[in-house]
C-alpha cells in the first residue's frame, strides 16, 4: 500500500481535473522557455535567504582574503612583548596575543591561507573522491574492485603519520613561498581524505545506476558520459555536498594540528588554525586569544554549511 | 493488425544465463540462473505479442536482452533481417531509434532531477539527427499532447505528476524517436484500476496511429488479453505455449496455461464456487536448478515418467497454437 | 449500530451483543508540509464474527489508513485522529488506556500486510518471531512455544514445518512468507483479522492458494475478516459485504452480489467498466477521466463530481448524504436510487 502522505503529495501535483494550475506554488506551469535543473536551481537559490546570507559572508571573506590590507593597517607579524595578552581596545579590536601581535590583523591576514586550505582541500578531496566513486559505481566489476582496493590502501594510512611523511618529503625539497606551503598542505590533506568521499559517492552511484531511468537512458543509446553526468551525478550530489561542508571546517582545524606539529603552515603564512593552536594554553587567563579566531572559524564553517544545504535543497526539485 | 503481417522481429533460441558467483576476492561461478532458456518467437508488424508468466519466469530479462541492456548468452534476434546482437556503433544507434522500451515503475523510470522537457527531449540530444536543435522544444510539446498531457507542463518535474501521468511521460519518451517496436515491460501494473484503463487505451490508440508493434510483458492475464493479438506463456525461462489470443484464452492446451487462467479471480460474485479452479501446489522451482525434462512437471497433475526424461518440444499439438506439453489437450477454463 | 450501551461494565467497557468491530464516523488528518490532508472523512463500517468485509479502493482512498487507525499503528504525527470511534465489542478503543489498547491489538485484532518480507524481521528466525508473542503474552515456555509455532506453520500448510521454523524470512519464497505472516497473526487466536492487500505482491497461482487458506481459516475459527484490496476480482470471490472508498469516504456499502449486479455509485460502476476482463475480449475499456482528488484540496460537493459522467450542478455544491437503498445498502450519490432503481 502506498504511504498516504506520499500519495497525497503525488496527487497534489495533478489535483483534480480542472485545477491543474492552482496546484503548484510558483509559475512553473506558465508557458515559456524550457528550463533545466541547473537554471531552476539557480532561480530557486536566488530566492533563499539562507543562500543569500551565506553568499554574502563568503564573498566578504574572499574580499578579506584577497585584500587584507584594506581591512587593517597593522602588521600581523609585528611583535611587541610589552603588549602580550592585552584585551581588546580601540587600538586593537581583538586585543593582542602572547607574543604581542595584533589578533585582528592576524585574523584578517589569516583568512587567505585558512580559506585556501579549507576550501582547497575540501574541493580537491570531494572532486577526486566523487570522480573515482562515480567511475567505480558506474563501471562496477573489475574497475570497482581495483579502485576500491586503492581507496582502502589510502584509507588505511594513519592520518597524522601520513601527513608527516608527505609534508616532510616536500619540506626537504625546499619549498618556501606561502602559497606553495598551502598547496602542499592541501595536497597532503586531500590525498589522505578522498577515500571516504569516494565511498559515499560510490554507494550513491550504485543505487542511482540501478534506477529505471538509467535503464531508459541506456535503451535510448546514451553514452556512459551522459549517464554518469546527466543522470547519476545530480542524483548523487546531496550526500557528498553535506560531507564537503563538514570537511571544510575540519580541514581548517586539522591544519592547526599540522602547524602545531611543525609541518603545517608557518611564517609568513598566518592561519586561524595556528592562532587557535597558539591560544590553547591561555584559555583561562586570556580567553580572547581563542575566542576571536575560533569565532571567525565558526562563522566561516557555518556559512559554508548553509551554502551546502541551500545548494542541496535547490538541486532537489521535490523540496522546492 | 493483420495476421499475415511480415515479421519485424524474429527471436530464435534466445538464452540468457546469469552466473551465480561466490567469494569476495576470488569469485568463482557455482551455477547459472537460467533466466531465459531458449525462447523463440516472431513479432509481426503492427501486432501486439503479449508475454505472460509469473515472477521469475524470465519475461523481464527477455525485455532487457532484447533492448540490449544485457548481453545474451546465445541465440539471435533479427530486426528486419539483421541480428541485433551483432550490431555495433552506428548500426546499434540506429536500432535504438527503432526499438524502444516503456518500463514498469513510473516512480523510478523518470530522473527526478530532470524537467519533463529534458526527459522527453533527451532522445533528441542523443540522436541529434532526428530533430534539429530549434525544433526540439516544439517536438516535445507535440509529444506531450500525443500522450494526453498538457504541453505547458514542459518545465515541471516528475514528482509533480501522478503515477498515470508519469507513465504517459515514459511513453512519450519512448515515442520520441518514432520507433517501430516498443517493448512494454509491465507498463500498467503499478497503476490503479481507473488509471490503468486510461494508459491501456492510450497504448492501443498509439498503435493504431503510428502502426507500432508491441511486445507487451505483464503478469496480469486480463490486461494481456485486452491488448494482445498473440500471446506467449512463459514458465521458468521457457515459452510453454504460444498462439493467438483466442487460442490461448479459450482453448489452452498446456496445463500451466490452464492453471494460470483458472486462478485469475473473476469479477462476478455469482460465479463464486462454480468456476473450476486448478490449484497448483507449491512454488516455482529455482531457475538455478530447474527440473529435468518438462520444467512444469513438479507441479503438474498430468506428469508421467516421460515428462522427467524428455523435454517436450514447443510445437503444434492440437489446435493451432504451439504447446510444449507431451499431453497437450484443449480445455476451456475461462467462464 | 445495534444494541447501544445496555450493560456497560466499568473495567473493560465491553458491551454484550455489540458488533465485533465497528468503526464509527472516523476522521483522520495528515499534517504535511504542504497543508492538512483530510485522509478520512467520516468512515463507518462494522464486521461480525465469521463475516468477510472487503474494503475496496484505489491508492490514497484511505482504505489502509482506516485499518492502521483500528490497529492503533498510525504514525502520529503526522497523522491525527480528529473524530469518531473505533469500537471493539462496544468498547471505544480511542478512549482506553495504552495498555488495554495493546492487549486488544495483541489478542483481539491481528493484521497481515502486503509486503511480508518487510513485515518480518530479517534477523530473527520465523519460529522465534511467532514464539515471542506466545511467550510474552501467554507465558509459554520455550518448548511449548516451539511446539505451538510448528503447529501454526503446519496449519498454514508450510511443508516441513519442524525444519522451516528454524529458518530466516529470506529463506522463504513470497507465498511462504505470506503464510508465515498468517501463522504469526493467528498465534494469539484473534477474533478479527485485517488483511491489507495480502496477495497484491503475489503471483496469481500463489494468490489463489493464499486466499483459499485465509477463507478456510476464517470459516473454521469464525473470525471477522477485513480484506483491504484494490482487486475487484478477489473481492468478488470472497467478500460478503463490500465498502467502496473514495477520497477518504465510503461511497458505497453493499453485499457482494447486489454491488456487482447493479452498482449504486457512479464510481463503483466506472471502476467495473474500466477493468479489463479475462472472460471478455474486445470490449471497449471505459475510463474514468482525470485523477483522484488531492486530499489537500478535496473538491466541494461530491468529491467524485469532477470525474463523474452523471454530475449535475447540485453535485458541485452539495455533499451527498448516505442514501439507504434497502438490505443494508447505502450510497453517497444524489442519484443512487436511479442507479439501482433500474431506469
Amino acid at each position: 500500500m502506498t504511504d498516504p502522505t506520499i500519495a497525497a503529495q503525488a496527487d497534489s501535483g495533478g489535483s483534480y481535473v480542472t485545477a491543474l494550475e492552482h496546484a503548484d506554488g510558483g509559475g512553473t506551469g506558465k508557458k515559456g522557455k524550457p528550463r533545466s535543473l541547473w537554471s531552476d536551481a539557480w532561480g530557486d537559490l536566488r530566492r533563499r535567504p539562507l543562500f543569500i546570507i551565506a553568499s554574502v559572508i563568503i564573498l566578504f571573506l574572499i574580499v578579506v582574503a584577497v585584500f587584507p590590507e584594506w581591512f587593517t593597517s597593522a602588521d600581523p607579524n609585528h611583535r611587541d612583548l610589552s603588549r602580550s595578552r592585552q584585551t581588546p581596545s580601540s587600538d586593537a579590536l581583538f586585543g593582542y596575543d602572547v607574543q604581542g601581535q595584533d589578533i585582528f590583523a592576524r585574523a584578517v591576514y589569516g583568512t587567505r591561507w585558512s580559506l585556501l586550505v579549507g576550501v582547497g582541500a575540501a574541493v580537491f578531496t570531494v572532486v577526486i573522491g566523487a570522480v573515482i566513486g562515480l567511475l567505480a559505481g558506474y563501471f562496477g566489476g573489475a574497475v570497482d574492485g581495483f579502485l576500491s582496493r586503492v581507496a582502502e590502501v589510502f584509507f588505511g594510512l594513519p592520518f597524522v603519520l601520513g601527513a608527516i611523511i608527505i609534508l616532510n618529503a616536500f619540506r626537504s625539497s625546499g619549498v618556501d613561498s606561502a602559497f606553495a606551503l598551502v598547496m602542499m598542505v592541501v595536497f597532503a590533506l586531500s590525498l589522505l581524505s578522498w577515500p571516504v568521499a569516494m565511498r559515499i559517492m560510490r554507494s550513491a552511484a550504485i543505487s542511482a545506476k540501478q534506477q529505471d531511468y538509467v535503464k531508459a537512458a541506456r535503451a535510448l543509446g546514451a553514452s556512459a558520459w551522459r549517464i554518469i553526468f546527466r543522470h547519476m551525478l545530480p542524483n548523487c550530489l546531496a550526500p557528498i555536498l553535506v560531507y564537503a561542508t563538514i570537511l571544510l571546517g575540519s580541514f581548517i582545524a586539522v591544519e592547526a594540528t599540522l602547524s602545531f606539529l611543525g609541518i603545517g603552515l608557518r611564517d609568513p603564512a598566518v592561519s586561524w588554525g595556528v592562532m587557535i593552536s597558539d591560544a590553547r594554553n591561555y584559555i583561562r587567563v586570556a580567553p580572547h586569544l581563542l575566542l576571536f579566531p575560533a569565532g571567525i572559524l565558526t562563522i566561516t564553517v557555518l556559512a559554508f554549511v548553509m551554502l551546502g544545504d541551500a545548494v542541496r535543497d535547490a538541486l532537489d526539485p521535490k523540496l522546492r | 493488425m493483420s495476421e499475415a503481417g511480415e515479421p519485424i522481429l524474429e527471436v530464435v533460441d534466445l538464452v540468457k544465463h546469469f552466473p551465480v558467483r561466490v567469494g569476495v576476492l576470488f569469485k568463482h561461478t557455482v551455477g547459472q540462473v537460467r533466466a531465459v532458456d531458449g525462447v523463440s518467437f516472431d513479432l509481426r508488424r503492427g501486432e501486439t505479442l503479449g508475454v505472460v508468466g509469473e515472477s521469475g519466469c524470465g519475461k523481464s530479462t527477455l525485455a532487457q536482452v532484447l533492448m540490449r541492456l544485457e548481453p545474451p548468452t546465445s541465440g539471435t534476434a533479427k530486426f528486419q533481417g539483421r541480428d541485433i546482437f551483432r550490431m555495433r556503433g552506428s548500426e546499434l544507434r540506429k536500432l535504438r531509434r527503432s526499438i524502444q522500451i516503456v518500463l514498469q515503475d513510473p516512480y523510478t523510470s523518470l530522473n527526478p532531477r530532470m524537467t519533463v522537457g529534458d526527459i522527453i527531449g533527451e532522445p533528441f540530444e542523443i540522436h541529434p539527427e532526428v530533430a534539429p536543435k530549434g525544433e526540439r522544444a516544439t517536438r516535445v510539446r507535440e509529444l506531450l499532447e500525443v500522450v494526453g498531457l498538457n504541453p505547458e507542463h514542459i518545465n515541471r518535474y516528475p514528482h509533480q505528476f501522478s503515477g498515470g501521468q508519469r507513465q504517459r511521460i515514459g511513453i512519450a519518451r519512448a515515442l520520441a524517436l518514432k520507433p517501430e517496436v516498443i517493448i512494454c515491460d509491465e507498463p500498467v501494473s503499478a497503476l490503479d484500476v481507473s488509471i490503468q484503463a486510461q494508459v491501456m487505451n492510450l497504448l492501443g490508440d498509439l498503435q493504431n496511429e503510428f502502426g507500432l508493434s508491441y511486445v507487451f510483458i505483464a503478469h496480469d492475464l486480463s490486461v494481456v488479453r485486452h491488448l494482445s493479438d498473440r500471446v506467449a506463456v512463459m514458465y521458468l525461462g521457457k515459452v510453454v505455449e504460444i498462439g493467438t489470443e483466442e487460442e490461448i484464452y479459450t482453448r489452452p492446451t498446456h496445463p500451466y496455461t490452464q492453471a494460470l487462467l483458472s486462478a485469475v479471480p473473476v469479477a462476478d460474485p455469482t460465479l463464486r464456487g462454480q468456476r473450476q479452479v486448478i490449484r497448483l501446489e507449491g512454488d516455482v522451482p529455482s531457475p538455478v536448478d530447474p527440473p529435468s525434462g518438462c520444467r512444469f512437471r513438479t507441479r503438474c497433475w498430468k506428469a508421467q515418467d516421460i515428462c522427467a526424461e524428455e523435454e517436450p518440444e514447443l510445437t503444434v499439438r492440437t489446435g493451432g497454437q504451439l504447446s510444449a506439453c507431451h499431453f497437450a489437450q484443449e480445455k476451456s477454463v475461462v467462464p | 449500530m445495534s444494541a447501544q450501551s445496555i450493560g456497560e461494565t466499568e473495567d473493560t467497557g465491553v458491551v454484550p451483543d455489540a458488533p465485533l468491530l465497528e468503526v464509527d464516523d472516523l476522521y483522520v488528518e495528515f499534517r504535511t508540509r504542504d497543508g492538512v490532508a483530510k485522509v478520512l472523512n467520516g468512515v463507518s463500517y462494522h464486521v461480525d464474527a465469521g463475516e468477510t468485509l472487503a474494503v475496496l479502493g484505489e491508492s490514497g482512498s484511505g482504505k489502509s489508513v482506516t485499518a492502521q487507525a483500528v490497529m492503533g499503528i498510525l504514525d502520529e504525527p503526522p497523522a491525527a485522529v480528529t473524530g469518531g470511534e473505533i469500537r471493539y465489542h462496544g468498547e471505544d478503543l480511542l478512549k482506553v488506556s495504552a495498555q488495554r489498547r495493546s492487549d486488544v491489538r495483541a489478542e483481539g485484532i491481528a493484521m497481515i500486510f502486503q509486503d511480508a518480507l518487510s513485515a518480518l524481521n530479517p534477523v530473527y528466525t520465523v519460529g522465534f518471531q511467532i514464539e515471542e508473542q506466545l511467550r510474552v503474552r501467554l507465558g509459554m515456555s520455550r518448548q511449548e512455544a516451539r511446539k505451538r509455532a510448528i503447529a501454526l506453520l503446519d496449519l498454514v500448510r508450510i511443508p516441513n514445518a519442524a525444519r522451516r521454523v528454524r529458518q530466516y524470512p529470506h529463506e522463504f519464497s513470497g507465498g511462504m512468507r505470506q503464510r508465515a505472516m498468517i501463522a504469526m497473526s493467528l498465534a494469539l487466536d484473534p477474533e478479527v483479522l485485517i488483511a491489507d492487500e495480502p496477495t497484491t505482491a503475489l503471483d496469481v497461482t500463489v494468490q489463489a492458494q493464499i486466499m483459499d487458506l485465509l477463507k478456510e481459516i476464517q470459516t473454521e475459527r469464525r473470525m471477522g475478516l477485513i480484506l483491504i484490496t484494490h482487486d475487484l476480482g478477489v473481492v468478488a470471490e470472497v467478500a460478503d459485504r463490500i465498502a467502496v472508498m473514495y477520497a477518504g469516504r465510503i461511497v458505497e456499502y453493499a453485499d457482494a452480489v447486489s454491488l456487482y449486479r447493479r452498482p449504486g455509485h457512479p464510481y463503483t460502476a466506472a471502476l467495473m467498466e474500466s477493468l479489463p476482463r479475462l472472460d471478455l475480449k474486445g470490449h471497449e475499456l471505459k475510463t474514468i477521466k482525470g485523477l483522484p482528488p488531492s486530499l489537500l484540496a478535496i473538491p466541494p460537493g461530491c468529491p467524485f463530481h469532477p470525474r463523474c459522467a452523471m454530475a449535475q450542478d447540485r453535485c458541485r455544491t452539495e455533499v451527498p448524504a448516505e442514501y439507504r437503498l434497502g438490505l443494508g445498502r447505502t450510497s453517497r450519490c444524489h442519484f443512487a436510487e436511479e442507479m439501482v432503481g433500474g431506469v
